[in-house]
């Protein structure tokens, strides 16, 4: 499997954390064509910083305005009302999408990486390229039809299951059972949903970063006595983590960002409802609120409120990539 | 799942039974997890073919339009999606062509030519750019394009509010594939003498070329299936529009979300599987191309 | 049962009256039935035709007669109408901002909107007054499922009482007084609402406000401002939900319910139980008032009407244009499709899809503000 970019890998490629390949000032840099295309190159760089600057002053200067006009705290209060006087808090928001986006992942890694595994290291030759043809399938489902599929045939499957799960386990209070929520279209089974949409994304990725593993290593390893197992556990993996970590950040993003399937699916709750932890409750990610109340917008203060709740999006994952960030620095110190 | 957390052991003994076992289980698990995700696959596209096939093969769903279509209850015939195809097509090709480009170059400099603070703060952006939902981008759009420079909506600008959200995917997944290119390899072209840039589009790009295909196909698959924009930004229409510069244009999406407003209706669900059906293929289509590229470009070295 | 009905009957009628319509499909793309077979709908119609393809985007509760128009005004006129369910606030929006040549909104332009004077805003942006003309009538039904239970008779402060969490059992006895002879089950009653905003919740709550403000004394909104209930995106959701859910109620727009066959309560506005026909919406809107000025013809619904024989919750939509438009053959175009609308042929097939045409009262003004577009 090593071999599918046709090119034969040297023995002593380094592992994926490596430094950054051969320094710019060692090649031959001087020239027009390497002029032009190194500048390209930057250029496209700085484009795309300069792309999410603007959306940063935008989402500012449009949130700014309606958050000095905002009656209730910002950052607690649970109720959404953006006719004057305006009264809107993020909280139920933010916790609905991180609840559904860390369990959509919670399930989608371990799947992804155990199917990458299987895919790179354990399918059989004749199996490996078709059975990656049919996880890259699931990609090509739009959200609009899990949207469709999840909240219309699957979520009553799942209703008597979650019936289940919170009879046996209601003493959690993550799976305490709400009043008011019958169906099966909750935060927990929204989370499954954005686990599958999520899982090809997360897949691809890490099995082009496992197919890459050196077979030194591996052979190594296996010269060594190793298992089969043993050998994934201290070649391939360790080889593939900041690959994974990466992938998983990327499937992370789409899952907190995720709009119309989400919005199709979630039971919203009435305005000021009881606060609860529990993930069997309804309500609406940030981009879900978005884009239901989209088709009355105005653009005044009313839309800075949905602004506002976009901007909490935006530094979310500004937070949650800069921690991804850290712990992989720290993994590459580590296998250095 | 064991397996991420797992810590690597530099000793191996004798093979125990426990080893034995734990590799054992390790395959079955690995196995399973395989298995499992077919389960949400089979059943979704089961739904899709046995709600939409078959109105691929009604004889108007290729050529015609929804001109003439009635209000739900009324209209007894599918009639075609033909319009919302060629958009598509069109939004997502010019999609790719504003959105490869950037993505491909912009992974080149943060592996070949970024270093420093520029490199990092460019990296951190393009994640940051991964998180911002669809939404959000096209309300940036529509204030960039209308309220600030008073200009009326046009397809394209769909495109441009998509290509945002299928930047950060190619360039994350074409840097990943960069950066597993061996060093030997750049060396010896330099030793060559060979200039940097010759280096990069001669030896490291075909090297990394699969890699670089199958994420601009998820790339493709993402924004292909991305409704929220095209509702803001590129209104539907019942009528075929082969100008992106200029009208409404539909799309599969927001033919698919017209039609759930009716979902009720007899026809109109058809009309929507039949969308859905067709999307789902379209993306595969693209995809088999896509790697048919890749095995082509391969075999050419 | 009595409005499936209607649906079956309506389907069948719509045969006849719209052989037009129905021409149009057969040759889906022909251009040349104008003449030939434009003839009984659009008599009026046809002789007011500009050429012109119109853009408009507004409304979701007009979509479907605006489909229906789309149609039609092809074949009378082989012009395309591209309308676009956006929502009537992001139809403003559009409109406001010169997107489209005409808007289809759930509420009037206002001059006391959250974000300033739209009446203003539309003003510069056309370059001339814009006006509001009343054109597509939409009840919106309240849907139940209850098993075993096929008719229901709810008085404003029950609906209020039901939506508002006071009342939580279907067998309660506030329910089984006004409806004696019904056997009402023991399900507790689940509330579905729009989780979008939406005109059809603004008018549903400006309705239980107006005609119940002892049980509901929140003030109308586009986003549900109940204190139960579960959310559910577009009414096609809403419909699906209580379809799936046994003791289910929710409203929806006519249409909607009769599309997944659910049935539907009869109010009783105080001179007894109402079924919701296109009869009895057009009841309720005659006995609506113009609150707008000059051409101007935003009306006021009296949602607590005691009138015999009225169906109450009806949302009157509006199509928002300018009367002078800067392109002398755009506002032609627009007033050949008005025109269109208001015809009568046209308005008396809108009862075939669930809406109501308008009361003659009305539609003579609508046709005099039509007149004045330029």
């Amino acid at each position: 499997m090593s071999s599918i970019t046709g090119v034969a890998l040297p023995e002593e490629t380094p592992s994926g954390g490596q430094p950054k390949p051969l320094d710019a000032d060692r090649a031959s840099t001087g020239r027009l064509g390497d002029r032009i295309f190194g500048g390209a190159a930057l250029g496209s760089g700085l484009l795309i910083v300069v792309i999410v600057t603007l959306v940063a002053i935008f989402l500012l200067a449009q949130a700014v305005p309606a958050l000095s006009k905002d009656h209730a705290n910002f950052l607690t209060s649970t109720s959404w009302v953006t006719s004057q006087p305006m009264a809107f808090g993020i909280a139920q928001l933010l916790w609905t999408t991180v609840a559904s986006s860390v369990v959509a992942l919670l399930f989608a890694v371990p799947f992804a990486v155990a199917i990458a595994l299987f895919l790179t290291q354990y399918a059989p030759a004749w199996l490996a390229r078709p059975a990656a043809g049919l996880i890259d399938l699931l990609a090509a489902v739009p959200s609009i039809v899990f949207g469709l599929w999840g909240g219309f045939i699957v979520a009553p499957k799942w209703a008597p299951i979650q019936h289940f799960l919170s009879d046996t386990l209601g003493w959690i209070p993550l799976f305490k059972p709400t009043a008011g929520i019958t169906g099966g279209n909750t935060i927990f089974f929204v989370g499954i949903i954005l686990a599958i949409m999520i899982l090809p994304i997360i897949t691809a990725l890490s099995r082009e970063v496992f197919a890459q593993t050196p077979t030194t290593h591996k052979e190594g390893a296996l010269a060594l006595g190793a298992t089969k197992w043993e050998m994934v556990r201290t070649a391939v993996l360790p080889f593939g983590r900041p690959g994974v970590i990466s992938a998983s950040m990327l499937g992370l993003g789409r899952a907190l960002g995720e709009t119309i399937a989400v919005m199709m699916i979630i039971s919203g709750l009435p305005n000021g409802a009881k606060w609860t932890w529990s993930l069997f409750n309804g309500g609406a990610t940030f981009a879900s609120k978005i884009a239901s109340d989209a088709s009355e917008f105005s653009g005044g203060l009313s839309t800075g409120a949905y602004i506002a709740a976009g901007l909490v999006l935006f530094i979310l994952t500004f937070v949650v990539n800069a921690i991804a960030r850290i712990i992989i620095e720290r993994r590459k110190d580590f296998s250095e | 799942m064991s397996s991420t957390t797992a810590r690597p052991e530099v000793t191996f003994g004798s093979k125990s039974s426990g080893r034995a076992i734990r590799n054992t289980v390790a395959t079955v698990l690995v196995w399973a997890a395989f298995l499992i995700a077919l389960i949400p696959l089979g059943w979704i596209m089961w739904t899709v073919l046995t709600k939409g096939l078959h109105v691929l093969f009604t004889g108007t769903w290729w050529q015609k339009d929804q001109s003439g279509a009635l209000p739900p209850g009324f209209d007894h015939n599918v009639r075609g999606a033909r319009h919302a195809l060629v958009g598509t097509l069109e939004m997502s090709v010019v999609t790719s062509v504003i959105a490869i480009p950037i993505a491909i170059m912009t992974a080149i400099y943060l592996v070949e030519y970024g270093r420093g603070k520029v490199a990092r703060l460019v990296s951190f952006m393009v994640d940051i750019l991964s998180g911002i939902p669809s939404i959000v981008a096209a309300l940036f759009i529509y204030a960039i394009w209308v309220t600030t420079f008073g200009l009326k909506l046009i397809p394209v600008c769909a495109s441009i509010a998509l290509a945002m959200l299928m930047i950060p995917v190619v360039t994350r997944s074409t840097e990943e594939m960069l950066k597993l290119v061996p060093n030997e390899l750049r060396e010896a072209s330099y030793a060559l003498g060979v200039p940097k840039w010759k280096t990069i589009t001669r030896v490291v790009l075909p090297t990394s070329l699969s890699g670089i295909v199958t994420g601009a196909l998820l790339g493709f698959a993402r924004v292909a299936g991305e409704t929220a924009p095209l509702i803001l930004l590129a209104a539907y229409t019942q009528y075929l529009n082969e100008n992106i510069f200029s009208g409404n244009m539909a799309a599969l999406p927001t033919m698919i979300s017209t039609e759930f407003s009716n979902i009720g209706d007899a026809v109109s669900s058809e009309r929507l599987w039949g969308a859905a059906c067709t999307l789902i293929l379209l993306v595969l289509v693209i995809n088999l191309l896509g790697r048919l590229v890749g095995r082509l470009a391969k075999v050419k070295k | 049962m009595k409005v499936l009905r209607i649906g079956q009957l309506a389907a069948l009628s719509l045969a006849g009256s719209l052989t037009l319509a129905a021409c149009g499909s057969a040759s889906n793309d022909s251009s040349s039935s104008t003449t030939s077979s434009g003839g009984n709908t659009s008599s009026s119609a046809a002789s007011a035709c500009a050429p012109g393809n119109l853009s408009a985007a507004g409304s979701t509760a007009q979509l479907n007669a605006m489909t229906q128009a789309g149609s039609g005004y092809k074949t009378a006129c082989n012009a395309e109408l591209a309308y676009n369910g956006t929502g009537s606030g992001a139809g403003i929006t559009s409109f406001l901002s010169k997107q489209i040549d005409f808007a289809g909104s759930d509420s009037a332009l206002s001059s006391t909107a959250k974000d300033g004077d739209e009446f203003a805003k539309a003003k510069t942006a056309c370059g001339s007054d814009a006006i509001d003309l009343p054109m597509i009538t939409g009840p919106i039904a309240v849907a139940f499922n209850v098993k075993g239970v096929t008719k229901l008779n709810l008085t404003a402060s029950l609906v209020a009482k039901i939506f508002a969490g006071k009342v939580t059992t279907w067998n309660d006895k506030a329910i089984a007084d006004a409806n004696s002879g019904v056997t009402l089950p023991a399900t507790p009653i689940s509330v579905f609402f729009r989780s979008d905003s939406s005109g059809t919740t603004d008018n549903f709550t400006n309705y239980l406000n107006t005609a119940a403000p002892a049980d509901w004394t929140d003030a109308h909104s586009k986003t549900w401002t109940g204190k139960v209930g579960q959310g559910k995106a577009k009414s096609a959701g809403v419909g699906q939900a209580i379809k799936a859910t046994d003791g289910g109620i929710g409203y929806v727009e006519w249409s909607y319910a009769i599309q997944n066959q659910l049935p539907m309560a009869a109010i009783d506005n105080g001179a007894g139980p109402v079924e919701l026909t296109a009869d009895s919406a057009g009841k309720a809107v005659e006995a609506a008032t113009i609150k707008g000025t000059g051409g101007d013809l935003s009306l006021k619904i009296d949602y607590a009407t005691k009138a015999a024989g009225a169906y109450p919750i009806v949302l009157v939509t509006y199509e928002i244009v300018c009367t002078k438009y800067a392109d002398a053959a755009k506002g032609a175009a627009v007033k050949s499709f008005m025109s269109y609308l208001a015809s009568d042929a046209f308005q008396s097939s809108l009862t075939q899809i669930g809406s109501a045409p308008l009361p003659a009262s009305i539609l003579d003004k609508v046709k005099a503000s039509v007149a004045t577009i330029s």
